[in-house]
């Protein structure tokens, strides 16, 4: 499990090892999914797009230390504009993925551009503006985003001209856990470079990095459109294979969720997102079908134990206490 | 300038409830420093508490403005003891967030689970139903009762935290808590009577404003960050700019959704990020 941290001098040979074991890390769960939910193909599709959105606001919240209430701005937005690209004529999946970056993309920059000028509550309350903000409009320009009825009518095609989507999901779950897979090993490459880990080292300590010269407001914005890039690669998948775009895609609930998902499992960590986003939406999954009411008592109990018991979130727990458990064997 | 007439009374009315309920927040914000996203969770235990009591009991209203006060008071000792004061000053806002959320949600659960899924009717008195008549025209008497309440609430406020001994232990421990401590004031237990102001301002306010802001099962989430809001714009702590916030964001709010309804909440939200942006730590705030 050495694998899970990161590694202090990053070697070519221990990278590619990495990512090799990161990659059948995430094929391994996949095909578990596959055989453990074969007729849920829609609810692991639906927890993958989430997983997206999670491990995307990991790379601001767990790796810059911004605290954001509106990120799934940057999810929604991607989502309508994938959505409305299948709607105008583009219907090859690949593309559709490349709209959703790069509007996400997009959406990162301005919103990284407002809520990371200042710190604290007014980039909390700056960070859930921008979010409301988007919601409103979403619900406005019905033209473009469908209004409270929603963007529907969205079938791509074949991907690559060959695998077509299927009803049961089967094409769609495959793809969607190829492009989990490539952008979690991207990105694992992505959290060892110098660029990231200046940006764990800003979280650390501010005032520090800008006394050795770094110029923090700038990479803060960078590292906000690589995380709009995730996002909004999870928001056109959620697109393409939903079919449907609607407005809780961008709404505070939605963003809300997210860090609640990103806690749970550990932020900081890419392996806690996702981690976090399958075990909330497994935990969602049982539980809400009792009632909305005894749910939201459960995950309410659930949020305070972890935030006062595993502050960390659960899998940086257990990496730290197999950590503990080897180093006290080692010293045996 | 008959829009405008017509808009004034709402958009006053919509700013004092939303300022005799942030009020609380924004006082525990710049005492304690807790982002209390909670807030609207007591503010919805009055509601419900004030609904039981004029519906299935039968008081009248100011006697369940009363049960509403001191009831979510009592409720929220446990959460104070148990959780809150372990996030007081401490821990970054992130914790402080999820915590507060997780509260949000528990608190919920539980209204709905022992009262019901349904929104809570909160019948006014017959002197607070009809219109009142201001002489040029016509305002309905509530509205009229809701601005009273909210002036009373900033004026009593006023004088407690500048005229009496709490108040000046107050103003120390949020101008420098550990000061204040070596100075002998214990500030924990100005921290545990604080919270309760707060939560007893919440309770009122939600009664109070259940006309403008309907008392129903999600309460607590809806206007989870509208009151956060408010605090962030006007400066944590400071009871001039809850006041001012609160006006401001309520004829923001008001203007919009009279004017361009289909909008929904876009005014607000821009009003907030053009005044966050220009004067991060609000209006009459102080950074800390």
């Amino acid at each position: 499990m050495a694998t899970l941290s990161v590694p202090a001098t990053p070697t070519a040979t221990a990278g590619l090892r990495n990512d090799l074991i990161a990659a059948a890390v995430i094929a391994a769960l996949g095909a578990i999914g596959w055989f453990v939910f074969p007729d849920d193909l829609a609810f692991l599709i639906r927890v993958i797009g989430l997983a997206f959105l999670v491990i995307s606001l990991d790379l601001v919240t767990g790796f810059c230390g911004v605290a954001t209430l509106g990120h799934a701005a940057l999810f929604g937005v991607a989502a309508y504009a994938a959505g409305n690209a299948c709607l105008a004529g583009v219907t090859d999946p690949i593309l559709m993925l490349l709209i959703g970056a790069v509007a996400g993309a997009a959406t990162g920059l301005m919103s990284g551009v407002l809520v990371t000028r200042f710190r604290g509550l007014p980039q909390l309350v700056l960070s859930i503006a921008f979010g409301q903000l988007v919601a409103a409009l979403a619900n406005k320009l019905s033209s473009i985003t469908g209004g409270s009825d929603g963007l529907a009518g969205i079938s791509p095609g074949p991907v690559f001209g060959i695998f077509n989507f299927d009803m049961f999901g089967r094409t769609g779950y495959v793809f969607s856990v190829v492009v989990l897979l490539i952008t979690m090993v991207l990105l694992l490459r992505f959290a060892r470079s110098p660029f990231a880990l200046m940006c764990r080292a800003i979280k650390d300590d501010t005032l520090r990095t800008r006394m050795i010269g770094v110029s923090v407001y700038p990479r803060l914005v960078v590292m906000y459109c690589v995380a709009g890039v995730v996002a909004g690669i999870g928001g056109a998948l959620t697109a393409i294979n939903t079919g449907v775009v609607g407005l809780d895609s961008v709404s505070f609930e939605r963003s809300a969720e997210a860090l609640i998902m990103l806690i749970l499992g550990g932020a900081g960590n890419l392996w806690g997102a996702l981690i976090g986003a399958i075990l909330f939406e497994l935990f969602h999954h049982y539980v809400s079908a009792a009632s909305p009411f005894h749910w939201m008592i459960l995950i309410g109990v659930l949020l305070i134990v972890v935030v006062l018991f595993f502050p960390k979130g659960l899998v940086n727990e257990v990496t730290r206490r197999i950590g503990d458990f080897r180093q006290a064997r080692a010293a045996r | 300038m008959r829009t405008i007439l017509g808009i004034l009374p709402d958009a006053l009315a919509y700013g004092m409830v939303l300022f005799t309920i942030s009020i609380g927040l924004s006082i525990m914000m710049g005492l304690m420093r807790v982002v209390n996203l909670a807030h609207g969770a007591f503010a919805m235990i009055g509601g419900y508490l004030a609904s039981f009591a004029l519906v299935s009991l039968g008081v009248s209203y100011p006697i369940a403005i009363l049960i509403a006060v001191i009831g979510a008071v009592i409720i929220s000792v446990p959460f104070e003891f148990l959780l809150y004061r372990r996030i007081y000053r401490r821990s970054d806002e992130l914790t402080q967030i999820l915590l507060t959320i997780g509260i949000t949600f528990f608190i919920v659960g539980i209204a709905n689970y022992i009262f019901g899924p349904t929104s809570k009717p909160i019948p006014l008195p017959e002197a607070l139903r009809g219109p009142f008549d201001l002489g040029f025209r016509m305002i309905p008497a509530h509205r009229l009762f809701v601005i009273g309440c909210g002036v009373v609430t900033a004026v009593a406020l006023w004088l407690m935290i500048e005229k009496t001994e709490f108040g000046v232990r107050l103003r120390a421990a949020v101008d420098n808590g550990d000061m204040a401590e070596a100075l002998g004031i214990r500030t924990q237990i100005v921290y545990s009577a604080t919270f309760a102001l707060a939560v007893g301002l919440a309770a009122f306010g939600g009664v109070v404003g259940a006309e403008l802001l309907p008392v129903e099962p999600f309460y607590a989430l809806r206007y989870m960050v509208t009151f956060l809001v408010v605090v962030s714009v006007g400066g944590a702590g400071s009871v001039t700019g809850a006041m001012a916030a609160s006006l401001l964001l309520g004829l923001a709010d008001t203007t919009g959704k009279y004017l361009a309804p289909e909008f929904g909440e876009f005014f607000f939200y821009v009003a907030v990020i053009v005044i966050v942006y220009i004067f991060p730590h609000g209006l009459f705030g102080k950074a800390h």
